[in-house]
């Protein structure tokens, strides 16, 4: 970030502060759960932003997570587990898988990972589907309990919605420091060019699983926080079509940027809602907004923003697609 | 023994059109390195032209197919090109995967605003009548599935390997700087990919909509398979999508009947991720090279 911009930064920054923490005032109790249903969505979209955005690493399996982690947390909260021994649980079992799905993104890359990840979604899908005694099957698992915090219940909603507010707040910060600290920056490295980082001495192997086991762990907190603020688990939320909205949530807020899934889930989470009385157009005009960003800016609406607050000239990916287009240009006339 | 006759049938011309969308599917990566993520959404909607035709404007069912193909090759071959990979790709594949998902996305949701969320009937090409083969009842639906995707994938391979168009293809595909150095308009074959690949998809969708009925999410499941077949078949080869394809639906018919409805859908998908992990490059594929 350059020292220019970080006044403005900060004031738009504090302003959103005050606004999440102000917003259960103004608001019934539907939309405080939209609202932390947006907390939640973040923090499944903050793992993804890690694997895809950061260390490049394609992945179709975020909805599978965040389904582990929900299932993990609903099945045992609702047998008498407290709250934090699941939670902790979700987290580290999809922290296990996602280290498992990173094995096969040491063989293959790109589209091939795709279709791996999502394959793994589907499989996924279909035990949650399928598995009556573990999952209850379609009917899923009903009156999952929320926790309470040092004696303090959770079971309002404005309660809730600060306890995932309040995740949320931990999980940014954590992933501020990670992104800063030589893990991050090897992250970088392996999306930007993994065989030179590997001449650089990146253990890229290690680096590979790790971003996938990471993002995969958010997704599992995700998921433990989704069970108790839902109070409902079934198996159709956790299909193939999160995780490819999850997806666009990154892409769409701007991969890469440390607050892309904060707005990206912004757009996909609290969006709709708003514009609830565009009925199905809504949808129609979120695929022509995904398009048309693809066509201008693949960064994102971060990236615009970037591009709008820059002068001219300033960013290699900018002065990059300007020369292409110049060349381009040059071979239409 | 007929039984598993009358399986191996109808997985072959189930296959043979999951084979249709996979070879257009490969079609497009090889000229273009573009990954269509509506493929399967490109299946669902030419039968929904062809059910706007009949409906909205009182055609009969073939000059509605007429019409409903026309649209298509415009509309998923042309437009497609023009105004959604042209201007991505040169982004690079994961923003065009991620357009696409977008498109994807446009058509289910006009499909279920502007025509409706219930499944249609749609009619069938031939009637549904059984022939009995050596005291086996053989559907003749599955049979004409099977023969007109023969034809088609036999007519395309005839078109790719002995026509003169057809070759300047394979050498874009395979070369495109060199292609165009020996003075092949390239981008203007690119294009006829684009729109073969409308032509398939479109048969495919007016032979598999009458078995599985006009539904807006019916892209879901058709592009998982597409994808499926391609990447098993080998992800570089028409012959590779042709016989991942016919496999996958034999598999798939057997596996639902011998051994669980619910996990049909698993064999599959272990299927793909055993191939890609053992060998990438499907059964029948090359190797690409890669560049750094």
């Amino acid at each position: 970030m350059r020292p220019a911009r970080r006044p403005l930064m900060g004031i738009a920054l504090a302003l959103v502060f005050a606004f999440l923490l102000a917003a259960p005032f103004g608001f019934k109790p539907y939309g405080i759960f939209i609202l932390s249903m947006w907390a939640v969505m973040t923090i499944a979209a903050i793992g993804l932003n890690l694997t895809l955005g950061y260390a490049g690493q394609v992945s179709l399996a975020q909805a599978a997570f965040v389904g582990i982690g929900a299932y993990i947390t609903a099945y045992l909260t609702t047998r008498g587990w407290p709250f934090w021994s699941t939670y902790l649980l979700a987290g580290v079992s999809c922290f296990a898988i996602g280290w498992l799905l990173g094995y096969p993104a040491l063989r293959v890359q790109h589209h091939y990972l795709a279709f791996v990840t999502l394959a793994f979604n589907t499989l996924i899908y279909l035990i949650f589907r399928n598995e009556e005694w573990l999952t209850g099957g379609i009917y899923g698992i009903s009156n999952v309990p929320r926790p309470d915090v040092a004696g303090w219940s959770m079971n309002g909603p404005r309660q809730f919605y600060y306890f995932c507010l309040a995740h949320l707040a931990l999980v940014s910060l954590a992933t501020w420091w990670l992104i800063r600290s030589p893990w991050g920056r090897a992250f970088v490295a392996l999306r930007e060019n993994p065989v030179r980082a590997l001449s650089l001495g990146v253990d890229t192997r290690r680096y590979t699983l790790m971003a996938f086991a990471l993002g995969a762990g958010l997704g599992g907190i995700s998921g433990a926080l989704y069970a108790p603020l839902v109070q409902f688990v079934d198996p159709t939320p956790f299909a193939l079509g999160l995780s490819l909205n999850l997806l666009l949530m990154v892409v769409v807020g701007g991969s890469g940027y440390f607050f892309g899934p904060f707005l990206g889930a912004m757009v996909a989470v609290l969006l709709p809602e708003w514009l609830r009385f565009t009925e199905g157009f809504y949808l129609m005009g979120y695929a022509l907004l995904v398009m048309a960003l693809m066509v201008l800016c693949p960064a994102g609406l971060l990236g615009l923003l970037d591009r709008w607050t820059k002068p001219a000239g300033k960013s290699a990916e900018i002065s990059a697609t300007r020369s292409e287009a110049a060349v381009q240009g040059e071979g239409a006339r | 023994m007929a039984d598993i006759l009358q399986l191996l049938l109808a997985g072959l011309a189930t296959g043979a059109i999951y084979a249709l969308v996979a070879i257009g599917f490969t079609l497009l990566w090889q000229t273009s390195q573009t990954i269509n993520f509506a493929q399967g959404e490109f299946v669902m909607l030419p039968a929904f032209f062809v059910l706007i035709g009949m409906s909205y404007f009182g055609m009969s069912f073939w000059p509605a197919v007429a019409v409903g193909a026309v649209v298509s090759v415009v509309v998923l071959g042309f437009l497609f090109k023009r105004l959604i990979v042209d201007p991505v790709i040169r982004h690079g594949v994961l923003p065009l995967v991620i357009a696409t998902i977008g498109l994807a996305i446009f058509f289910k949701e006009a499909v279920r605003e502007f025509y409706g969320a219930d499944a249609q009937p749609f009619p069938p090409v031939v009637a549904a009548i059984d022939v009995t083969v050596f005291g086996v009842a053989l559907a003749v639906q599955s049979l004409v599935v099977l023969a007109i995707s023969i034809v088609a994938v036999a007519a395309l391979q005839l078109f790719l390997n002995h026509t003169l168009t057809g070759r300047c293809m394979q050498a874009s595909a395979q070369n495109p700087t060199v292609a165009r150095l020996l003075g092949i308009p390239v981008e203007r074959m690119i294009l006829y990919t684009f729109l073969i690949n409308a032509a398939l998809v479109t048969l495919a969708s007016i032979l598999i909509t009458p078995i599985y009925l006009a539904k807006f999410t019916n892209g879901e499941w058709l592009g998982l398979y597409a994808f499926i077949a391609a990447i098993v078949g080998g992800f570089n080869q028409v012959r590779g999508a042709l016989v991942g394809g016919l496999l996958l639906g034999v598999i798939d018919n057997f596996a639902a009947a011998y051994l669980s409805s619910q996990y049909r859908m698993a064999i599959p998908l272990l299927i793909l991720i055993v191939v890609i992990l053992v060998r990438p490059q499907g059964l029948l594929g090359r190797v690409e090279e890669r560049t750094v």
